[in-house]
């Protein structure tokens, strides 16, 4: 392991810490919303209290995430030019395009709503204060859908012809209706929700076992189950479709999410193994490996072929001159199974929930409750794997095909800036990282009480 | 008209929205400690911006993602060529948004003392490095012949670009006490018209100074007539000038609209007068970055033109809106409306 000294690697160590901080904070924002939104509805509709404090509840921790999802999001968008001007100007007629759009069309339209649904408790009716919130929820999802619109179409660049060294836009609607961006957005927004019910499932634990409030959490505890096993059991499948698409877009990134380094028909999935992640070792001195199904997650068909890292080079060489088109292979195929495995793991806790709760024993199972809190980490640590696969298995490439990250960086920034501004924003997150735990869990808490003579007027007044 | 120019036109619109709304909650922000006498005034005056600060960064975001999308090579030459300004931008930009959610989640007279003066550093420091960004795209920096920065961090500091970033703080300090006026009553509300009238001649006074300066770089630097440049320079004065004897005068709306009309016009000032050029070169004015050189191919700008003008104004009435929403003003006997945002917890006695 090298330390980074060269400005690009100083430019990918400063864009990889600051977009995947930012993804800790949005996933929670996109899934905690619309739950938020749901209870406020229940309440709305059933004029129940309890729905009301539990909007209340996880409102508050929803707006504590939002705010620094939002602070670090301003960060993502001016980074591109100060730190990667080349790829800027290269990428600009099409790339800049769904960015505009989302600040536009999207992020205003959170923004604003969610100011007025903060503050507009007594100053809106109930419905329209309801309405509020679920526009916000709207902006917040219609802004992941242009994100990864611009996201994907860096993965698997379509609708675009180069001039003059510049890629241009020649179909916007190739490049909204991207498979690759469509089956990104409903994996991203699936790892939402489950961000959301997970987290809320944890919290609802903690509560249970300090037997704080039981029966009140016991109703977000079900709402949080009834949306957690489908969601979390749906993410598997999807996330098996979408690597279909990244076969197909993307070979060398599969290849090496499986250290795949000879083309095979059948292939096996491995598990686990020890060794086999470089061209000098190949072959790992130990695996578990199921028979065939790699060939399935990779193709859809028992029988399909998965090209090999040593072939896809080899192509790859003859396409674009002599180079290492192979990304770093160990950590892909760690990054793919931390994600998988935590999947799956994921699902379980949701699955266990859901019989325990449906069996009436999950205020008294203890053994749950803290695995349930334990699992509030698994998300962040799946969704950050989730990412470094997606952005490292591209590499060399920024745009795949067309662009290399190593020739994309802004020449005028030297390493020193760059040293610089990394010193800051490492500095900066880890306070603010800091202050947003402390937070978080001071509002999370069950020692917190909360008092009914706190609910302020709409209790009264709807 | 054709979409190149449309599209500068539209970034400058960007531009004078963001400074205008974003501009008088800086202003707010910079008053913080020196306006209120107690806490529930320093409430009143967060919660004063705290439904709209955010929809209001959000033309900073789009003006952004504009510049991205349609002049992707003054994009990219002026963010990586304002390094450091811009880190320092980002930075005080991220402390000031968590101020406002953090300031009441923590407990303690310290604690909330530091978010205040989070904010206050913020609104201040930041509307300081915009105006000497901007003023620096027309006094002009070195630029390579392919239109690469070439200078340093210091190339932004010259006597001109200085003095816009202190109109920006002043105007700004002025525009929010005047919004401020509008939002509070009982003794708040005379300290706060007390504060605009105190602010009202420096505003008009650097103000002015900063517009005939900047038609005068126009006409020196960038190769412009006086005229067009004058024409929104004089419309900004004349509304600076109108401002300050609308608060003497004390017709607190009128007021804050004609700071606002003003703002506008230093904006439209600055873009007319670097008009068909985005980013000056000095030496060797010829590198200079040029409207048609940087914009992107028309297909992608006639995209982005439907878009904007179908989604543009849905998000002025909605933003309308929620200033209507949010038209009542807070303090004196009415009790602070709770904002909704908690079951705060109550010590247990």
């Amino acid at each position: 392991m090298t330390v980074a000294t060269t400005a690009v690697d100083l430019a990918r160590l400063q864009f990889a810490t600051t977009s995947i901080y930012h993804f800790l904070f949005v996933p929670l924002t996109l899934g905690l919303g619309p739950l938020v939104a749901i209870m406020q509805t229940i309440w709305h509709r059933t004029g129940n209290e309890a729905w009301l404090r539990l909007t209340r509840f996880f409102g508050t921790l929803f707006l504590i995430n939002f705010a620094i999802g939002v602070a670090t999001g301003l960060v993502q968008e001016f980074e591109f030019g100060m730190n990667w001007s080349v790829y800027s100007k290269f990428v600009g007629n099409v790339f800049g395009a769904p960015l505009a759009i989302e600040g536009l069309a999207a992020f205003m339209l959170e923004s604003t709503f969610l100011g007025l649904w903060i503050f507009g408790w007594n100053r809106l009716s109930p419905r329209l204060h309801l309405a509020t919130l679920w526009i916000a929820v709207v902006g917040t999802w219609l802004s992941g859908y242009f994100i990864l619109v611009a996201n994907s179409w860096m993965q698997h660049p379509v609708g675009y012809k180069i001039v003059n060294g510049q890629a241009q836009l020649t179909s916007v609607w190739a490049l909204l209706s991207n498979g690759f961006a469509l089956r990104a957005y409903l994996h991203t927004m699936l790892a939402g929700l489950i961000f959301g019910t997970i987290v809320m499932l944890g919290v609802c634990c903690w509560h249970f076992l300090r037997g704080h409030e039981v029966d009140l959490f016991r109703k977000a505890a079900k709402l949080a189950l009834i949306v957690a096993v489908p969601v979390t059991l749906l993410q598997l499948v999807v996330g098996n479709r979408f690597g279909e698409a990244v076969t197909s877009a993307q070979s060398m990134k599969i290849a090496a999410s499986e250290a795949q380094w000879n083309t095979c028909d059948p292939c096996g999935f491995s598990l686990f193994q020890i060794g086999g992640f470089s061209v000098s070792d190949e072959t790992p001195s130990f695996s578990i490996t199921i028979p065939r199904l790699l060939s399935y997650m990779a193709t859809g068909s028992f029988s399909g072929q998965v090209q090999g890292l040593n072939q896809l080079q080899h192509q790859e060489q003859r396409k674009y001159g002599p180079g290492n088109y192979m990304p770093n292979v160990r950590v892909i195929y760690w990054s793919m199974r931390v994600m998988a495995f935590l999947g799956v793991l994921m699902f379980l806790v949701a699955a266990t929930g859901a019989w325990l709760y449906w069996k009436r024993k999950l205020e008294r199972a203890r053994w749950f409750q803290w695995t349930a809190i334990a699992a509030i980490a698994f998300p962040y640590i799946a969704a950050t794997a989730g990412w470094v696969l997606t952005e490292m298995g591209r590499q060399p490439w920024i745009v795949q095909g067309l662009l290399l990250t190593s020739k994309a960086n802004s020449a005028i920034v030297g390493t020193v800036w760059l040293g610089v501004s990394l010193g800051v924003f490492i500095s900066l997150y880890l306070v603010l990282g800091i202050v947003d735990f402390v937070l978080m869990r001071r509002y999370a808490q069950p020692d917190r009480p909360m008092s009914r003579e706190e609910l302020p007027a709409p209790a009264v007044t709807y | 008209m054709n979409l190149q120019i449309f599209w500068f036109c539209l970034i400058a619109v960007l531009w004078g929205g963001y400074l205008v709304l974003e501009g008088f909650d800086f202003g707010v922000g910079m008053l913080l400690p020196f306006l209120p006498r107690n806490e529930r005034e320093r409430s009143i005056m967060f919660e004063s911006i705290g439904p709209v600060w955010d929809g209001n960064e959000v033309w900073l975001v789009v003006a952004g993602g504009a510049t991205f999308a349609a002049f992707p090579a003054w994009y990219g030459t002026m963010f990586s060529g304002f390094y450091l300004a811009l880190l320092l931008v980002l930075f005080l930009l991220i402390v000031r948004v968590v101020s406002f959610e953090w300031r009441e989640k923590g407990e303690g007279t310290r604690w909330r003392k530091v978010w205040l003066w989070a904010n206050t550093v913020g609104s201040t420091g930041i509307p300081l490095i915009w105006g000497i960004a901007l003023s620096t795209l027309l006094h002009g920096v070195p630029l390579s012949s392919s239109g690469d920065y070439a200078g340093t961090f210091w190339d932004l500091f010259t006597l001109y670009t200085v003095l816009g970033g202190i109109a920006f703080v002043v105007v700004f300090a002025f525009h929010g006490a005047n919004f401020l006026t509008l939002r509070t009553t009982g003794d708040l509300c005379r300290r706060t018209r007390l504060a605009a009238r105190a602010l009202a001649v420096p505003a008009v006074a650097v103000g002015a100074g900063f517009l005939i300066w900047t038609v005068k770089v126009a006409v020196d630097r960038n190769d412009k007539d006086v005229f067009p440049p004058v024409l929104p320079a004089a419309l900004a004065i004349a509304a600076f000038v109108l401002a300050a004897i609308l608060v003497y005068a004390g017709r607190d709306g009128f007021a804050f609209a004609s700071s606002a009309v003003g703002t506008l016009g230093i904006v439209a000032t600055l873009f007319t007068s670097l008009y068909p050029r985005v980013m000056v070169s000095n030496p060797n004015f010829g590198n200079s970055l040029t409207v048609p050189g940087t914009a992107s191919a028309h297909y992608s700008l006639a995209v982005m033109t439907v878009v904007a003008l179908i989604v543009t104004p849905i998000v002025l009435l909605y933003q309308g809106w929620t200033y209507r929403v949010f038209r009542h003003r807070l303090g004196g006997d009415e009790p602070v409306p709770d904002d909704g945002r908690e079951l705060r917890a109550q010590p247990e006695a």
